[in-house]
């Protein structure tokens, strides 16, 4: 395919969206809530457009600083809130589906416990910690294989969290770029992995 | 467009097909491209790939960032609409508690129905498939061989479009020359999986699936699938020129704007409708078989979803192509005076014989696929390469403690990230978190591959389904009542794939991600999960022992057909949608026939 194809197959796949006719046929699913067993699958989607979130201001705070600590800014690529991730986890623990009915407990009980853990130790709130502070938290939690008991919940908490982190991180644009995700893209032919990849398996 | 609303039915069609996947869009192809006129009868609504396909949309424009929910069961982009393990207001049931006795009964209410979002593998049957019992003794022999089916084979490869190619293996039929479109080249972990089973005796092979990797020839096609038909060349030749050939990218599951993979609503519908000789009324739950007073089928009763109304169409032959638990449940529901246990049921054997494909998997992590540089493994949207069944004559010997095979799929590669992108890696990383985290992504991102058995299940007598005494879906129709079991030969074929993914990951220098289970009945996936339900109307040469003739004929009912997969008497461990387009394509040849000739 030459690029002007690819540009042109590009066009057609982008004009599609919003072109989207909606049957007559659309009866409410159960667990209405939800979007349902038919949903516009072109439309682009916000946290908040299909289920009321569920943070207060000084839960996304929390929710922001801890994303940052587990995705902050490199050099090639910027942190998760700046990609407004908690944002998408508040979407994610506010869904009203099982599996994310069962994660808001953790969530919201895990970065109560946060907050209380940084007035403990530091006296103030989680956002607020310089860095070293923010990690010698997380440093008693960011491992559940090896956390102390006390500490066994709130570790349950961070893998739970960091898992949110990371998938609503890498999905991004910013993020696939940042991991090293180079599809998406149409091509004339698949030519398999290149000369360089083979050589590092010893397949060349 | 033809597709139409109740109203405007015609009083009379040569042909009424139920359904409008793999099966009625064979069946509905074949017979328009003859000059038979169909009425095809769809239960979801109308589906427009072209429309509708989720193409380049990533999952950060998605709810849920895309993941899988009870309403989009294989994620938020899956091409799947109105359907999955339940479909609201139509229920089924289970007759044991026990949750090793469940079956799975996936449907997608939707034109094209499961088409839309397979896995798109198309591997033919072997000789050794039509004729199990006389090679083992066990199941059943259909009552065709290999050698009746090929030529079908044949043709469907070159109408969807396939790509593979031929390796003379054992039970693995080559194509001929001209039916199989040139494979992708492998990814990275398919290549060194390749390299290091050898050792094992693994043949690493590129595998069959539905996507075009180049543009069909629609100069030269159409004259070899139609030989003799002019008005049927012309008619596919312009369907295949609005096909584009893969341009690798976007996953097919979400099914294809370009028409570049295999959806019965890319390849079977769009020239069935231009001929003029198709109508389809969607939204159309066939609830069942109406027949005269000489027990021949006169047409179907359904109800219109739109309305909630009962209508009746005509037509002088029936076939059901509903996908093979659905087919039974109509004719299960087509009771008489004249056949008071379901329609063409004197058998006894409707419902009876149902499987699935069995079903395992293993993930491993392995070192060599770390850090490599960036490079596009999108391809084509799935598997480039799998293992047939390689040890036939080992268990003909007896030595495996099970009598049928599997071959084994692969999953690799650096995919679109999803939100499972990153889980588990603690158990790599010690739980690194901030910029060492960042690194880590980096480093394990395209190092994971999954390896999947899909094995064959032998027909049993504790696998079958019934009607439920009581429970009735939203529409008033008594619903499918199902009984499970997995024999030994299920659970310990199972077990083996455990053993040989253990094996391959080590091989390749990996390391599994979970302990290999040893226990077949842990490690085997629940009935209907892979989604490979056929068998219920099983085909066979004794009336007694049979639902079907070899030509998906109902013994007791002549001009009643079924063409989806119930008429499969075993289901060998190659995905079944080739056969049954392969199937469904020479039942409906005979059928037209026999229909020119007055016999129906």
């Amino acid at each position: 395919m030459d690029r002007r194809d690819a540009i042109k197959w590009m066009m057609a796949a982008a004009a599609a969206v919003g072109a989207l006719p909606r049957g007559a046929f659309a009866a409410a699913a159960p667990g209405a809530q939800g979007y349902g067993t038919d949903p516009d699958l072109l439309k682009d989607y916000k946290p908040g457009d299909l289920w009321p979130l569920t943070f207060t201001d000084a839960q996304r705070r929390t929710a922001a600083a801890l994303c940052d600590v587990i995705i902050p800014a490199d050099a090639k690529s910027p942190s998760a809130s700046a990609l407004k991730v908690h944002d998408f986890i508040d979407e994610w623990i506010s869904a009203p589906y099982a599996p994310n009915r069962a994660d808001k407990p953790v969530v919201v009980d895990g970065l109560a416990w946060l907050e209380a853990e940084s007035r403990k130790r530091f006296s103030g709130d989680f956002a607020g910690l310089v860095l070293k502070q923010k990690n010698a938290i997380c440093d008693d939690i960011c491992y559940t294989a090896n956390a102390k008991p006390e500490f066994r919940d709130a570790a349950r908490f961070f893998a739970k969290f960091r898992d949110l982190t990371a998938g609503g991180f890498y999905t991004t644009p910013e993020g696939m770029k940042d991991i090293g995700y180079t599809g998406n893209v149409p091509l004339a032919t698949y030519d398999g992995p290149p000369p360089e990849v083979l050589k590092k398996l010893g397949l060349s | 467009m033809p597709l139409i609303t109740s109203s405007k039915t015609q009083p009379s069609y040569d042909l009424i097909v139920v359904g409008s996947g793999a099966a009625g869009g064979q069946t509905a192809y074949t017979a328009t491209m003859a000059g038979a006129k169909v009425l095809m009868l769809e239960a979801g609504r109308n589906y427009d790939p072209v429309k509708e396909t989720p193409m380049f949309q990533n999952n950060s424009q998605a709810p849920l960032r895309g993941s899988n929910t009870t309403d989009k069961p294989f994620g938020f982009y899956d091409a799947t609409i109105d359907g999955g393990w339940q479909v609201p207001g139509e229920p089924y049931t289970s007759a044991s508690a026990d949750p090793a006795r469940q079956f799975w009964w996936w449907r997608a209410r939707m034109l094209g129905g499961r088409t839309n979002h397979w896995g798109r593998i198309s591997l033919r049957n072997g000789p050794y498939d039509f004729k199990p019992r006389s090679r083992d003794g066990l199941g059943f022999d259909w009552p065709l061989s290999y050698e009746d089916l090929a030529p079908y084979y044949d043709k469907t490869e070159m109408l969807v479009g396939i790509y593979g190619d031929n390796h003379g293996l054992e039970n693995t039929p080559d194509s001929p020359a001209g039916c199989l479109q040139p494979p992708p080249a492998m990814r990275a972990g398919e290549q060194l999986a390749r390299a290091r089973g050898k050792k094992l005796g693994l043949p690493i092979i590129p595998i069959h699936r539905a996507v075009l990797s180049v543009k069909q020839d629609a100069d030269t096609l159409p004259q070899k699938i139609h030989p003799g038909n002019p008005r049927a060349q012309r008619l596919l030749a312009a369907a295949m020129r609005e096909r584009q050939a893969c341009f690798w990218a976007t996953p097919c599951g979400r099914g294809c704007s370009i028409r570049a993979n295999y959806q019965s609503t890319t390849v079977h519908l769009p020239p069935a409708l231009a001929s003029g000789d198709l109508d389809i009324v969607p939204n159309a739950m066939a609830r069942e078989v109406t027949t005269d007073a000489a027990g021949k089928a006169t047409g179907v009763l359904y109800i219109d979803k739109t309305t909630g109304r009962e209508h009746r169409v005509r037509g002088r032959v029936v076939v059901l192509a509903a996908s093979s638990a659905e087919s039974v449940r109509i004719m299960l529901n087509s009771k008489s005076a004249r056949f008071p246990n379901g329609l063409a049921n004197s058998s006894g054997l409707v419902g009876k014989y149902i499987m699935d494909t069995v079903g395992a998997s293993l993930g491993g992590q392995v070192p060599a696929l770390e850090n490599l540089p960036l490079h596009n493994e999108d391809g084509a949207g799935g598997a480039h390469t799998y293992v047939p069944w390689w040890l036939y004559k080992e268990q003909l010997a007896g030595k495996l403690g099970f009598a049928r095979g599997y071959h084994i799929e692969f999953e690799s590669g650096r995919r679109m990230p999803s939100m499972g992108v990153t889980s588990g890696l603690d158990a790599l990383t010690n739980g690194s978190y901030g910029r060492q985290f960042k690194e880590d992504a980096r480093r394990y991102f395209g190092s994971f591959m999954g390896f999947a058995g899909r094995g064959e299940m032998i027909p049993n007598e504790d696998s079958y389904c019934d009607l439920d005494p009581s429970v009735k879906d939203k529409w008033g129709i008594p619903v499918l009542r199902f009984h499970w079991k997995w024999s030994e030969h299920e659970t310990r074929q199972a077990a083996h794939m455990q053993k040989t993914f253990a094996e391959l990951i080590e091989a390749m220098g990996g390391k599994v991600r979970s302990k290999p289970e040893a226990d077949g009945a842990k490690a085997i996936e629940p009935g209907g999960k892979i989604i490979h339900e056929v068998g219920g109307t099983i085909m066979g040469a004794d009336p007694k022992k049979s639902v079907t003739n070899q030509w998906c004929q109902t013994w007791d009912v002549k001009n009643l057909f079924v063409t989806d997969g119930g008429p499969f008497c075993s289901n060998a461990d190659k995905n079944p949608t080739l056969t049954i387009m392969a199937l469904a394509w020479r039942s409906t040849d005979h059928l037209l026939e026999e229909l020119k000739k007055g016999n129906l």
